[in-house]
């Protein structure tokens, strides 16, 4: 088997096993594996723009943030998505998520490192501003409160069964994503991260590519807000602001950018800290700076590289003896 | 098996539902009580979260843990201020931990999150500080499980209103936070100002959080008698300062929190004379309350502001009514039941609770006055009381079905008929 | 409408000037290390906190509001200087972990601040006299707002000089423009990064201690100023001093009057320039590229 089948095939053991293992255990870790497999959506949807395309965006906080309110909006307002038009909700979602990208992407898809950086960051701002601050539409810093779970035939309300759902809507979102990243759209996006120029000279629109790759970033984004939004049964402010773009961007790179799955076990560790660590110490917040820093110190690609670090650093042992063997044969 | 091992089983079977069954019944003697806690003790809000903690845990040590008989375990988790933090905390209390009492939520999101978790999990929740008013008004039936011990953000308001127009105040500026908490305080101010004849002539409308009053300080108009100000957390140092630094002679009044002791000490001269309305003044001049002060400053190096006393209160209420039942937690819909039936003195005076589950109570009009109180030897700033307005309720001077076929107060409720 | 005449732009232009000096002393520090060493600091607003929070620890062991200032700004340049020593020097350029690792210490920074001066709201008591308001015209100028323009101003005017007529000041800029070449040159750019980092830190923190009296000192205050230092950059134009002036009084005029005149939609009158600046013209207004 190739390297490439054993990789999918863990990941399908993975995803059999929770299935399996989780909805027997007490319902809070039920929650906490539900809200960590939301916000990977989120995460992985970074990481196609991190780790395959090269673009650090600090303003991935904003799609989550368009999904939910939209969700959140319609359900309370207008009384749709609480049915069978949930359905019709996530497709809103995501592409409430893709049209926000859209706009978004043609004042930043032209700036690269840490221009991008700055302007995603202010973009993230705008959509945390008018959410704040346009009491009307979004219930300003109260936020919006989303009573009841969608009923269609099997009811949300009950923690396994929504559980279920999101672990559903996450491995269609994997799957997608993986298939993506392995077509040629996809592995020119890697080529750009590389070598945006020398893509560009082989006649690649490099900007069109980013840009669709961004859009496509927002649309799992906004999905991943209505699923958001289901899940605490609240929206707020809280949810756009910038420390929740950074922490998406920190679990992509504690995970290991560019390998998608990284960025689920960087969620399942920064949500394992925040929600699980502080029931049972009070210090965890020092614990998660230290993971920050540590993680950029000391594992730059994240915890799915240290295989390959391993590796390599054997083969540099090797290599060395190698060359020391040869050093000492006398001419 | 071998017959000799299977009649071994059977016996430590036997043993084994035995000694249960008389551990449960002893353990039903002396019942233990869990009650939950959610507050934010990391995060910005870090120390209003502690000061309500600390309350709650002050009356805790004062019975020791006995509530009549039942063993009280206190389980406290962060919320670090985020609303689904909060129901994912108070998910795990009562899940995992299988508490029978949710206690706590600073913010009006955080009620509001933690409302229909009580409900859809047939779970107890006490409400002592988010004050939003329609917890406990058009919201309430869709929260059977819910009762606040606290206050609702308009309660004071309304009396406070009366007391402006006794002031013979005739128009009045207000100036308060634009969030839902500060549309609701000076809501209820407006409304009763001008049911006895007072004008409010203008609103502004500082953002929640901000930092120079610059912007909003020149354009008071100055044809005002007084200036209404609800302001919070930091912005309820800044404002005074800045405004005295403008050169403003005008009387100053404002809502609870504008003056609480939670800010007071960080406070200047500036504020000596500012008036302000809430359920509890640190300076409540009573014998129950002037202990309270001593020994609560005595163990935490500050005087309680109304986070602690509200949730000190709070301990109390849930004490009389398990102690009432001899100890025993009377099961959700009973319990509920029971304290809203609850009648009892307190710190801040005496407490009912009414048929909307919000309390009974005086609400204190107060002034910042430098002076020495309670045998301390130092000139400190005080919330002296000056008038009480007894058994105020949520609402106030009006008819509970005339205020509840208006909208809840908002930025334009009521509409500021006498502004330019 | 309110009696908008000439006294109203009067004192609203002001206090845009008086807030705009604040943001000056935390933005210039925030511009030159990024125009110098290109690196997105998430910790500045930190620096800021944290000066304020040295400064109270000052004044109540010595009482002396003066002796608090250098003290604080000192106190926290160090700890920038460890900083840019210790953990970011190992990282190279690399904008994303900077701002991963920055953020990271930022927390860091948050959780021991809460543990070491607790959550209360505090407000830095200046001297007595600068607590007055001058009447001039009818208009009252309160002290302290003046004060906050005259040390923005003495800040800005020494910082000037010691770019434009001191060595030192020659190799930021060098190190600035090119920092390839200036290394050509001989001129030794890491020692000119601790430099600047180390100046950076201690204008934040000189912030802090003046801003302090201004808007108080509480948690929070970090990430609520981090985003204002950040617009102050990118108005004004990345490693430039004269942008960073020019940047603050932008962004303190218009947050001012933005407030004033459209307070329902203040936080995306900030943003939103900001990010249609950075669309246009990256580097921001006055930014060398």
């Amino acid at each position: 088997m190739t390297t490439e089948q054993v990789k999918v095939l863990a990941v399908v053991a993975a995803l059999v096993a929770i299935i399996v293992i989780v909805p027997n255990a007490n319902s809070f870790v039920i929650l906490l594996f539900t809200r960590a497999l939301v916000f990977a959506i989120l995460v992985m949807s970074l990481d196609l723009l991190l780790g395959f395309t090269g673009l650090a965006s600090l303003g991935q906080a904003a799609y989550l943030g368009v999904g939910a309110y939209l969700t959140a909006i319609l359900a309370t307002r207008y009384q749709i998505g609480l049915g069978y038009d949930f359905w019709l909700v996530i497709v809103l979602g995501a592409i409430g998520g893709a049209v926000l990208a859209a706009v978004f992407g043609l004042l930043a898809i032209r700036a690269t490192g840490v221009y991008f950086l700055m302007i995603t960051l202010a973009l993230g701002q705008c959509v945390w501003g008018l959410a704040y601050r346009w009491n009307s539409l979004t219930g300003g810093d109260n936020g919006i409160n989303l009573r009841v779970r969608p009923r269609f035939g099997i009811n949300l309300a009950n923690e396994v069964t929504f559980f279920y759902l999101v672990v559903g809507f996450f491995a269609v979102s994997l799957a997608a994503m993986y298939v993506l990243v392995r077509s040629p759209f996809g592995r020119s996006l890697t080529g750009i991260r590389e070598r945006e120029l020398r893509m560009r000279i082989l006649g690649y629109n490099t900007w069109l590519h980013k840009y669709i790759a961004f859009i496509i970033a927002g649309a799992f984004g906004g999905l991943s807000g209505v699923l958001w939004a289901h899940t605490a049964g609240i929206v707020s402010p809280e949810n756009l602001v910038l420390t929740t773009s950074v922490d998406a961007l920190l679990m992509t790179v504690l995970g290991g950018a560019g390998t998608l799955v990284g960025g689920v076990i960087g969620s399942f560790i920064v949500f394992g800290l925040r929600e699980y660590l502080s029931t049972v110490v009070p210090w965890w917040q020092y614990v998660l700076g230290g993971v920050y820093v540590l993680t950029i110190l000391y594992l730059p690609t994240g915890l799915m590289g240290i295989p390959a670090r391993i590796r390599q650093r054997r083969a540099r042992s090797k290599e060395a003896t190698e060359e020391r063997k040869l050093a000492s044969v006398p001419p | 098996m071998r017959h000799s091992s299977r009649r071994a089983l059977a016996s430590m079977l036997l043993v084994g539902g035995l000694a249960l069954a008389m551990g449960t019944g002893a353990a039903a003697q002396g019942q233990e009580l869990r009650i939950g806690y959610v507050a934010p003790t990391t995060g910005i809000f870090a120390q209003q979260g502690k000061d309500m903690v600390d309350g709650f845990q002050f009356y805790l040590d004062e019975v020791k843990n006995d509530f009549g008989g039942a063993k009280v375990q206190f389980i406290v988790e962060d919320e670090q201020g985020k609303p689904d933090t909060a129901v994912t905390k108070a998910k795990k209390l009562i899940l995992q931990d299988k508490i029978q009492i949710l206690v706590g939520g600073l913010l009006a999101t955080t009620g509001y999150a933690l409302a229909p978790v009580s409900t859809a999990d047939k779970t107890v929740y006490v409400v002592p500080i988010a004050a939003a008013d329609d917890l406990t008004q058009r919201d309430l039936s869709k929260y059977p499980y819910m009762v606040r011990t606290g206050w609702s953000s308009s309660q004071p308001s309304h009396p406070f209103g009366q007391w402006a127009c006794e002031q013979g105040y005739k128009k009045i500026v207000t100036i308060g936070a634009d969030y839902a908490f500060g549309h609701e305080v000076v809501g209820g101010f407006q409304r009763a100002f001008e049911a006895c004849g007072g004008q409010i002539i203008q609103k502004i409308w500082p953002p929640l959080g901000a930092q120079d009053f610059g912007p909003f300080i020149p354009t008071i108009r100055q044809d005002a008698d007084a200036i209404f100000s609800l302001m919070v957390g930091p912005m309820s140092l800044r404002f005074p300062k800045q405004l005295a630094a403008s050169g403003n002679k005008k009387p100053v009044i404002g809502g609870g929190t504008s003056y609480d002791e939670f800010v007071l000490p960080s406070m200047g001269d500036e504020v000596i004379g500012h008036i302000s309305a809430l359920q509890y003044s640190a300076a409540l001049d009573t014998p129950l309350n002037a202990e309270f002060v001593k020994r609560y400053r005595a163990k935490y190096g500050k005087v309680p502001s109304y986070y602690s006393e509200s949730n000190y209160t709070t301990a109390q209420m849930i004490h009389k009514v398990i102690a009432d039942n001899k100890g025993q937690f009377p099961g959700p819909e009973e319990f509920v039941k029971r304290l809203a039936a609850l009648k009892i003195d307190t710190i801040r005076g005496p407490v009912s609770i009414d048929e909307m589950r919000n309390p009974v109570q005086n609400i204190y009009i107060k002034k910042v006055e430098k002076k020495k109180m309670f045998g301390y030897d130092k000139d400190e700033l005080w919330n002296t009381v000056i008038k009480t307005y007894p058994n105020v309720n949520q609402f106030g001077q009006f008819k509970k079905d005339e205020f509840l076929a208006m909208p809840v107060y908002s930025r334009d409720i009521p509409p500021c008929k006498y502004c330019q | 409408m309110r009696a908008v005449d000439a006294k109203f732009w009067l004192i609203q232009a002001f206090n845009g000037i008086s807030y705009g000096a604040l943001l000056f002393l935390v933005g210039s520090g925030l511009s030159l290390i990024f125009g110098v060493m290109r690196i997105v600091n998430l910790s500045h607003g930190s620096y800021f906190l944290l000066g304020g929070y040295v400064a109270l620890s000052v004044i109540w062991t010595t009482g002396s509001w003066l002796l608090a200032i250098p003290v604080a700004a000192f106190t926290v340049a160090l700890v920038g200087l460890a900083m840019e020593r210790i953990f970011l020097r190992p990282l190279g350029f690399d904008p994303l972990r900077q701002v991963l690792l920055t953020v990271g210490f930022a927390f860091l920074f948050q959780q021991a601040a809460l543990d070491i001066w607790s959550g209360n709201n505090f407000d830095i008591n200046p001297p007595n006299v600068l607590t007055q308001s001058v009447e001039v015209g009818g208009i009252y100028l309160p002290l302290y707002r003046i004060f906050m323009i005259c040390t923005a101003l003495g800040i800005g005017l020494i910082l000037w000089l010691v770019m434009e007529k001191t060595r030192m000041g020659a190799a930021v800029r060098a190190t600035v423009d090119d920092a390839q070449m200036a290394r050509g040159v001989g001129i030794d750019t890491s020692r000119v990064s601790m430099f600047i980092f180390a100046l950076g830190a201690f204008l934040a923190a000189l912030g802090g201690v003046i801003g302090g009296g201004f808007l108080s000192v509480y948690p929070g205050l970090d990430f609520e100023i981090l985003p204002l230092a950040f617009a102050v950059v990118i108005i004004g134009g990345m490693g430039s001093l004269g942008g960073a002036a020019i940047g603050a009084l932008l962004v303190g005029l218009a947050d001012n009057f933005g407030k004033a005149l459209f307070p329902e939609i203040s936080y995306f009158t900030l943003y939103a320039p900001m990010a249609l600046i950075l669309a246009v013209k990256p580097t921001g207004l006055f930014g060398r590229e």
